[in-house]
């Protein structure tokens, strides 16, 4: 869909015929699956903040949790990598691209490793679990749900990354991709949100 | 009404063999038929739900009854619910929003017809689901099989102290994976409206349904997603052993009701949005005018939904929320009652001066404008918080969102089934049995839901599965359930109308009622890409436009 044009399947029209031009319906779908995610997230991070210090036994969160730093670098400079993917795929360097796509896809990995090496001291050395206390309970279901979507997201950055490998990427698909960097950016806006709130507010 | 005579071809003849014509119903993608799935799935739970209200009436109708046991009662009423909301009313607007939407913005589909396939399946595997209940709820623990919590599920009922089994989890996965498919048809429908409008259609000049409709899908973006979220919530307490709503580890059950409410409420304009929409087209068809204060119309409906955000909490003033929360509810809730009230009066200007046909149709919508005014003036009893008290949990609130729910959008619904089922079939229905159908209906619903406020006026409480004689709720208790044989009547017709015209009916022709909107420019029923030429459009009635070149609508627009 290398033109803006309304062209689905089935609908021939001219391109920019009359200058009747409407927006990408991948677009536009993100979009509201974007407003949908973050209602979703909204009732999420509610909970977290209503039962911050509501937890009638410990470990509490400033005993237990540190901040990720070097995670929240990563996931944050992924958005950059991708937002630069995009352009140098719209500009046709498409070696650029699948180099900084790869790298947007190393730099989720990482973020979602340095997560589970958390949990993993959480459960193992400080023994919290879900099942703890009000903190358990909403912090492994907030970050929990917040890392299932970077997985989602590393899903399909990885299915672009094999296409990119087969050669099957090329210029014309960056509105695609452009979609699918929406979605990422969302989910680095979401981790903003989460930071702020389990290990500033809360903490 | 003359129709212009366009064009029909024969009904295709039923020459393939069933299984071939059954493979491709499963495997469509084409929105038309997604939407008739979409209806004729919600016509079939209607029959369940409306069962299953029988059975409740049944028990209620004298004064110690013992027709079902106080389990199987609990059962009825959470099922009757559940489904009716979610397996009746939303499917059944998402059908008709497939069906239409496209036709009336002129594209060929939707958006994503694979999207829409997928949703559709997830609905109905959504409800499949809530009824296998009946079959495997019992499990290893026969603790009860089908869900008994009450539509809307308050903690800790739903905990796995008080309800052992698999009966709520039933509940909790259907409603999660139906919401789903809800979620994407929603995005779907945007996304069609936004993105694949014929030329000359600018946002000003759609059909006032799918303005409506617009708003609908916006509206489920933003209300069933949180009842998504409060879902996976409880699954996680149920199955991880967490403590959302478990009030022994410092959890909360009245964030469950917020929760459920934040979704319970917008859901209520989800379903009558699309309502009203049906009423913007049928009305001024058979008032053979214009609508009344189009700009005003989309205007007040926005403010309904923005408004429908924030008073989710006025189903909990009994709850109490104190003083500042409970006045900002009262106030919201009776400031949504202004758009809603300039909406009846635009119709009313609509019918106003003009040539009223009393088809099938119109008589609902009539019946509908009478009804919901009815109701909507009794939720604003309802939203003055000390009333609100004293009849909180009674039938006087049962007889209130009944009247919304069943006068209000049912009637519209039927009226919207009678208006497009020569679209969708291609024959007419039987004039005759249509009307006997509304008039059946009509003194049912009304002997049922009108004299259902009285003994909730006189403290009847909901849900209870029977009650001790010489309270004064007998005799009321019996016309109730009297007034729900007229509407079991009446649905017959219905259903035996809707088989009878499918095979006799007259055939229709593309244009029986002499209508404006694009729909009516194809054949009925619609080939599978709708339109030959996709059409250009330059007013908000093109069709109009059409058969008046001598006076077309854009001069004034």
């Amino acid at each position: 869909m290398s033109t803006p044009s309304v062209n689905m399947p089935g609908v021939t029209m001219p391109a920019g015929d009359i200058g009747w031009d409407l927006p990408a319906r991948g677009t536009v779908a993100m979009y509201c699956l974007i407003a949908a995610e973050t209602a979703i997230f909204a009732i999420f991070v509610v909970a977290y903040i209503f039962y911050i210090g509501k937890s009638t036994s410990g470990p509490q969160p400033k005993d237990v949790l540190k901040l990720p730093v070097f995670n929240t670098i990563c996931l944050l400079s992924s958005s950059l990598t991708i937002h630069f993917a995009v352009a140098q795929q719209r500009r046709g360097n498409l070696r650029s691209f699948a180099l900084l796509w790869f790298l947007t896809f190393a730099l989720g990995a990482i973020f979602l490793g340095g997560t589970a090496l958390e949990w993993r001291h959480l459960i193992q050395d400080e023994g919290l679990t879900i099942q703890t206390n009000l903190f358990g309970t909403t912090y492994y279901s907030l970050v929990g749900l917040h890392a299932f979507h970077v997985m989602a997201g590393l899903l399909a950055l990885g299915a672009v990354s094999i296409f990119s490998l087969l050669g099957y990427v090329k210029q014309e698909h960056f509105e695609r991709t452009e979609v699918l960097s929406l979605y990422w950016h969302f989910v680095d806006a979401v981790w903003v949100v989460v930071f702020t709130v389990v290990y500033i507010i809360g903490r | 009404m003359a129709s212009e005579s366009i064009a029909w071809p024969a009904p295709e003849a039923a020459s393939r063999p069933l299984v071939d014509a059954l493979h491709q119903w499963v495997a469509t993608v084409d929105h038309k038929r997604l939407g008739i799935l979409y209806i004729v799935y919600a016509l079939f739970f209607l029959v369940i739900g409306g069962v299953e209200a029988l059975v409740m009436r049944i028990q209620l109708i004298r004064p110690q009854n013992d027709f079902v046991s106080p389990e199987v009662f609990n059962r009825m009423f959470t099922m009757h619910g559940t489904t009716m909301i979610f397996f009746v009313a939303m499917p059944i607007m998402f059908g008709f929003a497939n069906y239409l939407v496209p036709l009336m913005i002129g594209a060929r589909d939707m958006a994503f017809p694979r999207l829409n396939a997928f949703a559709f399946w997830m609905t109905a595997f959504g409800g499949l689901l809530l009824y296998y209940s009946f079959v495997g709820g019992d499990g290893l623990y026969g603790a009860g099989s089908a869900p008994d919590v009450g539509w809307f599920a308050y903690a800790p009922l739903t905990s796995r102290t008080f309800s052992p089994g698999h009966s709520t989890d039933f509940w909790t996965l259907s409603l999660l994976i139906s919401g789903i498919g809800s979620i994407g048809t929603a995005i779907n429908i945007i996304a069609t409206i936004v993105c694949l409008r014929c030329p000359g259609m600018d946002l000003g000049k759609m059909p006032l349904l799918v303005w409506l409709n617009l708003v609908m899908a916006g509206l489920v973006i933003l209300a069933v997603s949180p009842l998504t979220a409060a879902q996976i919530m409880l699954l996680i307490d149920r199955y991880l052993g967490a403590h959302f709503f478990d009030t022994q580890a410092g959890g909360s059950a009245v964030i469950w009701m917020h929760f459920f409410w934040v979704f319970g409420h917008p859901e209520v304009y989800v379903l009558v949005i699309p309502a009203f929409g049906f009423a913007s087209e049928i009305i001024p068809v058979f008032s053979r005018k214009a609508i009344f204060g189009y700009p005003v119309m989309v205007a007040a409906t926005i403010c309904i939904a923005f408004i429908g955000m924030s008073v989710w909490a006025h189903h909990m003033f009994t709850v109490g929320l104190g003083s500042g929360a409970n006045t900002f509810f009262v106030l919201a809730t009776m400031a949504i009652a202004v758009p809603t009230g300039i909406k009846i009066f635009n119709w009313l200007a609509t019918m106003w001066g003009g040539h009223i046909h009393f088809e099938a149709p119109m008589l609902f919508c009539v019946a509908f404008l009478f009804q919901f005014l009815i109701a909507g003036l009794t939720g604003v009893m309802l939203s003055v918080a000390p009333f609100n008290w004293q009849l909180g949990n009674s039938y006087f609130v049962v007889a209130h969102f009944h009247y919304v729910i069943v006068g209000g959008i049912l009637f519209t619904l039927f009226g919207a089934y009678y208006y497009w089922f020569p679209k969708m079939s291609g024959r007419m229905y039987n004039g005759p049995l249509a009307k006997l159908h509304f008039w059946l209906f009509l003194i049912g619903f009304h002997l049922t839901f009108d004299f259902m406020h009285v003994p909730g006026l006189l403290g009847m409480p909901r849900r209870i599965y029977t009650y001790e004689p010489g309270r004064g709720w007998d005799i009321w208790n019996l016309i109730v359930s009297i007034g729900v044989v007229f509407q079991a009547v009446g649905i017959l017709v219905f259903v035996g109308n809707l088989l009878w015209s499918l095979v006799r009916g007259k055939l229709a022709g593309s244009d029986p009622w002499d209508a404006w909107t694009l729909e009516w420019s194809t054949n009925s029923p619609p080939p599978a890409y709708n339109f030959a030429a996709i059409p250009d459009v330059k007013s908000r009635r093109p069709l109009w436009d059409l058969k008046h070149p001598e006076d077309p609508d854009w001069r004034y627009e």
